[in-house]
């Protein structure tokens, strides 16, 4: 996973609640069956609409994207992370995410950022007034900052010390449990045999 | 203190506690399909790691399997891509797989419990948000992405965050033609899209006790709609009975040992939950979506909100761009709002129950003129088991289209699509904007409502029929 330390960019003010994983990146592009080539899909139906934000030129290249509240809710697709990070988002800030969607970010280490939607209507006005302002996220010290002719902003932000440590060091998971290998095989041992198993039994009737 | 249903089962599952880490858990069955697996096995082959654990892996085909012509070769060849993909994937790290033209093939979720897998006090994984579905028997199961299911694929265990508990108790009787899908509907209007984020959801209460299996699973299905980490029920034995004589499910001895352990899956008296909804069944009544998520949703005997009626700011923005995109104007009934395309299917409500109800309304019925109706079954084994009730003749004569299973409509990676302004009763469980095909709007109904709709071209109830069943030729 690639680590993320600390970012600095421009952003994109995203004014919408509940933007659901089909939007940002519909299901026709799921057929794909790599974790690359997604950025042309990522809101693919908003960014028909020439005044859609994505759209505007003072907002290319930007990196940060300032959602509504309940970001990422519905389906598991980790597609939509991808085609976010394809696309050249670095991290999200939001006052709320679904959980499916928090969890695959931080697995790929685009940065979720959970903030008081006051400050998000604050980030939102510094950018929608300054386009070229910049905010940054800095997970070492758990802070957002931004300045602008407005704004001065220092805001902390949550996330669990041991989410962190895999962020920062970009660690991958699999071979952390994979330390534990021993609690699995333990645990295994005294499984309960009535347990399901998939082993094909000898006759299927239903 | 005593402990809740869901703390109960997670508790069972802990491989690894220790300080400043997430537990990690043991996963007891993993279920698989073509789209969100395929760069985890890649992943694994990259790695040189294996599958640990193929006696609890399967896989089944679903979301881009055509419902039409399945003998012939897939047309769209990125869908055939990504399905040859799963059965390589299969074929070499010997997961067992059930492809398109199989008895056991169709949706995962309708698939893992009709073969008798899904039981009481299981951990359940599937790289689908619907995977909520299996917390009908009181299994501890919640979607995951790609990541996390090769994390499984390669360790069967789960690194997890802890959840708070919430319990919805619902009580009273459900009046006639209120299905548990006009619940679970009325559950998330209420608690919100968000309503549910962070918590683990145990449904409870004599109305939940009442329902079958398959309407459980219905409730259940809907918590991600509801933001839920996952939905549960505690096992009864209504249960037991559903599982009995599946071919997985244990025997003999075994099951009486399984069923021990079943009974001891409650919410102990004295535990508390970290928050409680309550809700009174009598009170409900036939449930429809009007806006562009599922939380937007009002009784069909309603008309369309305004968005002025919303205060909050957040809401009210999402109440003006939802009637834009679906084409309603604040006001209007929504009896009187006209359908194009009807479908019946989905991890939702694709089960035989779900035909069922849908083939008594229409039975004697005819579709309305210029109506697509599309009965997609959950699985091939639930097709069967309409064919032999003659449940596919009621469809077909009355003029709705009895196709193969999938998740098909529901999602629309397969060729069952909505064409831009198109509007759709569906029983499928998301209304996003373009869910069902680029344009396309969607009203998420239950099966009854579904084919009342189908019969009168707008939105309606089977209360709305009265003169329209037809005579039955002998």
């Amino acid at each position: 996973m690639e680590a993320f330390v600390t970012h600095t960019g421009r952003a994109v003010p995203l004014r919408r609640s509940n933007v659901d994983t089909d939007q940002i990146i519909p299901a026709h592009w799921l057929k794909k069956v790599t974790r690359n080539g997604f950025e042309d899909g990522l809101f693919e139906a908003w960014r028909k609409d020439p005044s859609f934000v994505l759209n505007q030129p003072e907002y290319a290249g930007a990196t940060v994207l300032v959602a509504g509240p309940d970001f990422g809710t519905g389906s598991s697709r980790e597609h939509a992370v991808w085609a976010l990070q394809n696309y050249g988002f670095k991290t999200v800030l939001s006052s709320r995410f679904a959980d499916i969607f928090r969890g695959n970010s931080l697995k790929n280490g685009l940065l979720t950022v959970v903030l008081p939607q006051d400050v998000i209507d604050r980030l939102w006005k510094l950018v929608e007034d300054d386009p070229k302002a910049e905010i940054t996220v800095d997970l070492v010290a758990r802070e957002v900052r931004a300045e602008g002719p407005s704004l001065s902003l220092t805001e902390p932000f949550e996330l669990d010390d041991n989410a962190r440590w895999r962020l920062l060091e970009g660690l991958d998971d699999i071979s952390l449990t994979l330390r534990h290998e021993d609690d699995i095989a333990a645990y295994e041992a005294k499984r309960p045999s009535h347990k399901p198993s998939t082993a094909r039994p000898s006759t299927i009737e239903v | 203190m005593g402990r809740t249903l869901a703390e109960k089962v997670w508790d069972d599952h802990v491989v690894r506690r220790a300080d400043g880490e997430p537990d990690l858990l043991f996963i007891d069955l993993h279920l698989l399909h073509e789209v969100t697996s395929p760069q985890a096995f890649d992943g694994l082959r990259l790695a040189g790691r294996s599958v640990r654990r193929l006696d609890l892996t399967i896989a089944t085909e679903d979301h881009n399997t055509p419902t039409l012509d399945i003998d012939k070769p897939i047309a769209d060849p990125i869908s055939r891509t990504q399905l040859e993909t799963l059965r390589k994937n299969c074929a070499e790290f010997g997961v067992r797989l059930h492809p398109l033209g199989d008895v056991e093939q169709g949706v995962v979720h309708v698939v893992g419990p009709q073969l008798g897998l899904t039981q009481p006090g299981t951990t359940v994984v599937c790289g689908d948000s619907h995977t909520s579905t299996h917390g009908a028997f009181g299994a501890l199961a919640f979607g995951i992405g790609t990541s996390q299911v090769e994390h499984v694929l390669a360790t069967q265990t789960l690194p997890l965050a802890p959840f708070k508990t919430m319990a919805i108790t619902v009580e009273g009787e459900l009046p006639e033609d209120v299905t548990a899908k006009d619940l679970i509907l009325a559950i998330i209007a209420k608690i919100g899209t968000g309503g549910g984020q962070g918590y683990v959801i145990e449904y409870r209460g004599s109305a939940i006790e009442k329902l079958s299996m398959e309407a459980r699973m219905t409730i259940c299905n809907m918590s991600i709609e509801a933001g839920a980490r996952a939905g549960m029920i505690a096992p009864d034995e209504t249960t037991f009975a559903y599982l009995k004589g599946r071919p997985h499910a244990p025997q003999g001895a075994e099951w009486d040992a399984a069923v021990a352990y079943w009974k001891t899956l409650h919410t102990d008296e004295d535990a508390v939950f970290d928050h409680e909804v309550r809700i009174d069944a009598s009170q409900l009544a036939p449930f429809v979506t009007w806006g562009t998520n599922p939380g937007q949703g009002a009784p069909l005997s309603a008309s369309v909100p305004d968005p002025g009626s919303f205060s909050d700011a957040s809401e009210r923005l999402a109440a003006e761009k939802a009637l834009e995109y679906m084409g309603l104007i604040a006001g209007q009934p929504l009896r009187e709002v006209k359908v194009d395309t009807v479908f019946v299917g989905s991890c939702t409500n694709g089960r035989i129950e779900d035909l069922r109800s849908a083939a008594s309304v229409l039975e004697g019925r005819t579709v309305a003129e210029g109506l697509r109706m599309l009965v997609v079954p959950g699985s091939v084994r639930v097709a069967l088991q309409a064919v032999e009730e003659g449940l596919d003749k009621v469809f077909t004569a009355a003029g709705a289209e009895w196709r193969h299973a999938g998740c098909s409509m529901c999602l629309g990676m397969n060729p069952d699509q909505l064409a831009p302004g198109e509007r759709s009763a569906s029983t499928s469980n998301r209304n996003f904007e373009g869910r069902q095909g680029k344009g396309g709007r969607t009203h998420l109904v239950s099966p009854q409502v579904a084919a009342a709709t189908a019969i009168l071209g707008h939105l309606a109830s089977p209360a709305d029929l009265a003169d329209a069943r037809t005579p039955v030729e002998a």
